[in-house]
Parts: structure tokens; C-alpha cells; sequence
């Protein structure tokens, strides 16, 4: 049993380091498969990557319902500290999720089940934060679309392993769609829902 | 208490996370206009509160700003959100293109081209283009969804009929990532080409309208035509009559009442550039001629 006293710590200084954590995510989604740091130091709670942690203090609060997978969900630590850092409310139904936080790739449930926006307001679909291994080794992937002069190459290793296969449902569901944020660490990947990936094996 | 009433940059952080959150959604989905709570700013509607704001959220003290109104660096608007950001957040300003991490624009894009390390931030008066056509919200939003832009070309075709060539002479419209039609902010259509597949991140804020956009870099952004009406950037037929450049956009300044008129670049940093750089138009005045007679003399 953590007590409020034993939580680990949210950013030293919230003004800056917000800014910063901000301007790398929001490199990362303006430039997808670039890897793009995150700086700030921050307590890492139960399974929560450094990355992940930084993104949290950075965009939650009391506005954006948030959705956790069960690796997640069941460390009272993660659910504490994003209680008392963040006050985001921690949803059971993940199509009203504005974020969505995933520890096991493996046990990513269908997509579908995450808000994809409606035509009218395709920005009210949920940002899915997935922990992965790495993203500067493993398989590579090539990838095309706006943000990307010709063709970034990404090498991650990534569970779900099919992840990509399944984001293909964006280019049949733009405008509407999932985005998605890739934290390894301290390193960080988003592939918005612009972003056409293509495996190119080991 | 000397401690500054405001936070780093002005905006307090909830307000800087709601703004972070749609800017986010904005660059995901190229061209589309996300709703946000915009904030009253110290200064009034009209004046640049959708720039300022996106400005805020983004600012950080390493950032190197630059502000524009209408090209210039030395006009009111550009002068005085400057030393709003110089009081608020403490960066380092400029009038150099090249030096600047953040570019606040009001209606002109630079004339040096932009590179991977800047963000353009837009003010923005009316983010829907569709709106003088159509005033309902509620139209606009579904023929958005539905990629319904036949009134658009509509109204281009009009002004073929009417004037024999598209009279829009800016905010003119334009297509970005080949789904969403977009207002540039009223810029002249001779920007519209350095809209197109630009390394710089560009953001657009609409303050009074509360609506925030974004064109990713490397994103096309096609100028509405036809076929047999292409595009065409506008500018006056003359070479800036201070720094003689003839590939700029050009502002005409009235300099009598007898029909007497002079046309000058509106980038005011890219001209003295120029100038600085010893190139001359039919104008140039003091200091350059006297240094050019001063060298001359010997």
C-alpha cells in the first residue's frame, strides 16, 4: 500500500518540463517514425516507462477520460499517481477514451473499441500510448504521408507485432481514425493516422 | 510582491494542455479545423488571440521568436506580441527569418524559405472557408465530413464568369493532403505555393472562432483551379524600388496625390537583407547612396 508521501515524483519543474515533453511529442506527430527524446525527469510508477509518465503529466487532466489496459489497470501504483498527478478518470469503456495507455502490446485489444471520431469531429478519437521494447532496433518499417519527406524508416520492435496491419484501418476510415504514440524509455514514435506503414521484414 | 501575476508565457497549464491536445489532433488530421476552448487574451478579438495562444502553448525558453504583420517586423501588431512574449516568457526575439524558431505570421508567409526546425504559427479571422457561402456550422461541419466542395468551385467558376479569371486575390482557397479544403488566413494567393510540401510545421489558430489547424511538414497543399483556370500566383508587375528584388511579393505605397506610388517588398526582413547585401532599386535612398559616394570618393 503506496501512501500519497511514497508516490513516485511528477515533473521538478511542471511549467518547462511540460513545454518540453510537449514540443517532443509534438515533433514526433508532426514528423511520423522520427524518434524524437523526452528530457524531463519524472517518477516512473509500477510498469509506467519514464516516456510514458512524462506524456501523462503533460496532456491529462480532468478533461480527458482515460483508458487503461489490464497490466496498467492492475498496479494500484499507476493508478494512484495518475489520480493524484493528473486527475484524469479512469474510464471502463475505451470508446469515450480521449487516451488510452497500453503495457502489453501483446493484449492490445481491437481497435475498433477505441473512439475513432465521428465524420463531423474526427478529432474525438482516442490517442493510443502504447510501451514498446525498442525503437531503435528490431524490424523495419517504411513509411509514407504527410509530415514525411518521401520516406522515413522506422526499426522498432513492437508488439503487437501486427500493429501496423491492424492501423491500416485508418486509410479506409480517414478522416476518422486512430493515432497512435510509441514510448520506449525515454525515446517516443507517433504514427497519426495519416501514416501509411509498410513492413520491410527484419 | 514582485512575483508576475501569470505563468510562463501567460496561459496557466490547463489551459496549455486543453490547446496542446487540439494542436495534436490538428497535425493528425491535416486541414481539419478542431474545436478548443480559446482563452480571452490581454488584448482584443481581431488582433491575433488564435496566433497568440498557439504561440503560448508551444513557447519554450530555448525558442528564438519572430513576429509578422503583413510581412513586416516594425508594424504595431508585430511589435507588440513580441514584447508579449519577450515579458511573459522571457525569449529571445528577432526580426531574422533564418534565426527564428517560431514565426507568428499575420497574412504572409517569409520570402526565405523555411526550414525543419521552425514552426509558422497563423493568425487566423475566419478558419472556414466555406463560411461566406454557407453560414450554418452545421452545414459547413457536414459538407466538410462529406468532402462536399462543389459551392467552393462554385464560386471560383462565378468570378471567371464575372471578371473572365478567379478574382480571388487571397485567402485563397486551397486542398491540403488532397481531402480537407482549407483557408490559408487572408494571405495573398502569391504565398500559397510556399504552403506545399514546406519543411516547417504550420499552425493556425483562430482565437474569436476557437479553432486550431495544422499542415504537417512535407504535406501537399493544392492551390482550387481548373483545368482551363490554373492557378496563378499574383504579383505587381515591378522589382522592389528599394532593394530591386522581382521574385518578392510587393506592397504599393502611395507616395503623393498627383498617382505617384512606389512598390517595396512587404518582407521587411527579407529586403533589408537584400539591401544590407548591396542590392539597389530605382529608390534606394540614404544611408546606401551616401555610403555608395563615400566609397566612391575614396
Amino acid at each position: 500500500m503506496t501512501t500519497i508521501a511514497e508516490l513516485p515524483p511528477g515533473f521538478a519543474d511542471k511549467v518547462l518540463s511540460a513545454q518540453s515533453t510537449f514540443r517532443s511529442v509534438m515533433d514526433a506527430m508532426a514528423r511520423p517514425g522520427s524518434v524524437q527524446q523526452i528530457v524531463p525527469m519524472v517518477g516512473t510508477p509500477g510498469p509506467m516507462m519514464r516516456g510514458t509518465a512524462a506524456i501523462a503529466l503533460t496532456l491529462f487532466d480532468h478533461d480527458t477520460p482515460l483508458w487503461l489496459d489490464a497490466r496498467m489497470a492492475e498496479s494500484s501504483d499507476v493508478t494512484k499517481w495518475l489520480k493524484f498527478h493528473t486527475g484524469a478518470p479512469v474510464v471502463q469503456d475505451a470508446s469515450i477514451a480521449s487516451f488510452a495507455l497500453i503495457g502489453d502490446g501483446d493484449a492490445l485489444p481491437s481497435l475498433e473499441r477505441f473512439a475513432l471520431g465521428t465524420s463531423e469531429y474526427p478529432d474525438r478519437s482516442t490517442t493510443v500510448i502504447i510501451q514498446v521494447d525498442s525503437l531503435n532496433s528490431g524490424r523495419s518499417f517504411e513509411l509514407r504521408g504527410p509530415g514525411i519527406g518521401g520516406v522515413a524508416t522506422l526499426q522498432a520492435s513492437i508488439k503487437p507485432l501486427d500493429l501496423f496491419e491492424r492501423l491500416r484501418m485508418n486509410e479506409a476510415l480517414f478522416p476518422r481514425g486512430i493515432d497512435v504514440v510509441l514510448v520506449a524509455d525515454d525515446a517516443v514514435v507517433a504514427i497519426p493516422r495519416t501514416t501509411r506503414v509498410v513492413s520491410r521484414g527484419i | 510582491m514582485n512575483a508576475p501575476a501569470y505563468n510562463f508565457a501567460y496561459l496557466d497549464e490547463q489551459t496549455k494542455r486543453m490547446i496542446r491536445r487540439a494542436i495534436l489532433k490538428a497535425i493528425a488530421i491535416p486541414g481539419y479545423q478542431v474545436p478548443f476552448a480559446s482563452r480571452e487574451m490581454p488584448m482584443p478579438y481581431g488582433w491575433g488571440t488564435g496566433g497568440v495562444q498557439v504561440t503560448a502553448a508551444l513557447l519554450g525558453p530555448q525558442d528564438v521568436l519572430k513576429v509578422i504583420d503583413q510581412g513586416s517586423d516594425d508594424t504595431t501588431n508585430a511589435i507588440s506580441i513580441r514584447k508579449f512574449f519577450a515579458k511573459t516568457a522571457g525569449v529571445a526575439t528577432t526580426t531574422a527569418t533564418d534565426e527564428a524558431t517560431v514565426i507568428q505570421t499575420r497574412h504572409r508567409i517569409p520570402e526565405k524559405a523555411l526550414n525543419e526546425n521552425q514552426v509558422l504559427v497563423y493568425q487566423v479571422p475566419i478558419p472556414e472557408p466555406l463560411r461566406f457561402l454557407e453560414p450554418r456550422e452545421t452545414e459547413t461541419r457536414r459538407m466538410h465530413a462529406l468532402a462536399e466542395y462543389g459551392l467552393m468551385h462554385v464560386k471560383l467558376y462565378e468570378d471567371i464568369a464575372r471578371f473572365g479569371h478567379i478574382a480571388t486575390a487571397y485567402a485563397y482557397p486551397v486542398k491540403v493532403n488532397a481531402r480537407y479544403v482549407m483557408d490559408p488566413s487572408p494571405t495573398p494567393k502569391f504565398d500559397n505555393p510556399k504552403m506545399d510540401n514546406c519543411p516547417a510545421l504550420q499552425l493556425f489558430g483562430a482565437g474569436r472562432e476557437k479553432r486550431i489547424y495544422a499542415i504537417p511538414p512535407y504535406t501537399q497543399v493544392v492551390s482550387l483551379d481548373f483545368e482551363d483556370h490554373p492557378f496563378e500566383p499574383y504579383r505587381f508587375n515591378a522589382p522592389c524600388a528599394l532593394c530591386g528584388a522581382e521574385n518578392s511579393y510587393l506592397d504599393e505605397i502611395v507616395t503623393d496625390d498627383q498617382g505617384g506610388r512606389m512598390f517595396v517588398c512587404s518582407d521587411t526582413d527579407y529586403c533589408e537583407g537584400r539591401q544590407a547585401a548591396g542590392h539597389r532599386g530605382s529608390l534606394s535612398a540614404a544611408p546606401y547612396k551616401e555610403k555608395a559616394q563615400e566609397a566612391s570618393n575614396g
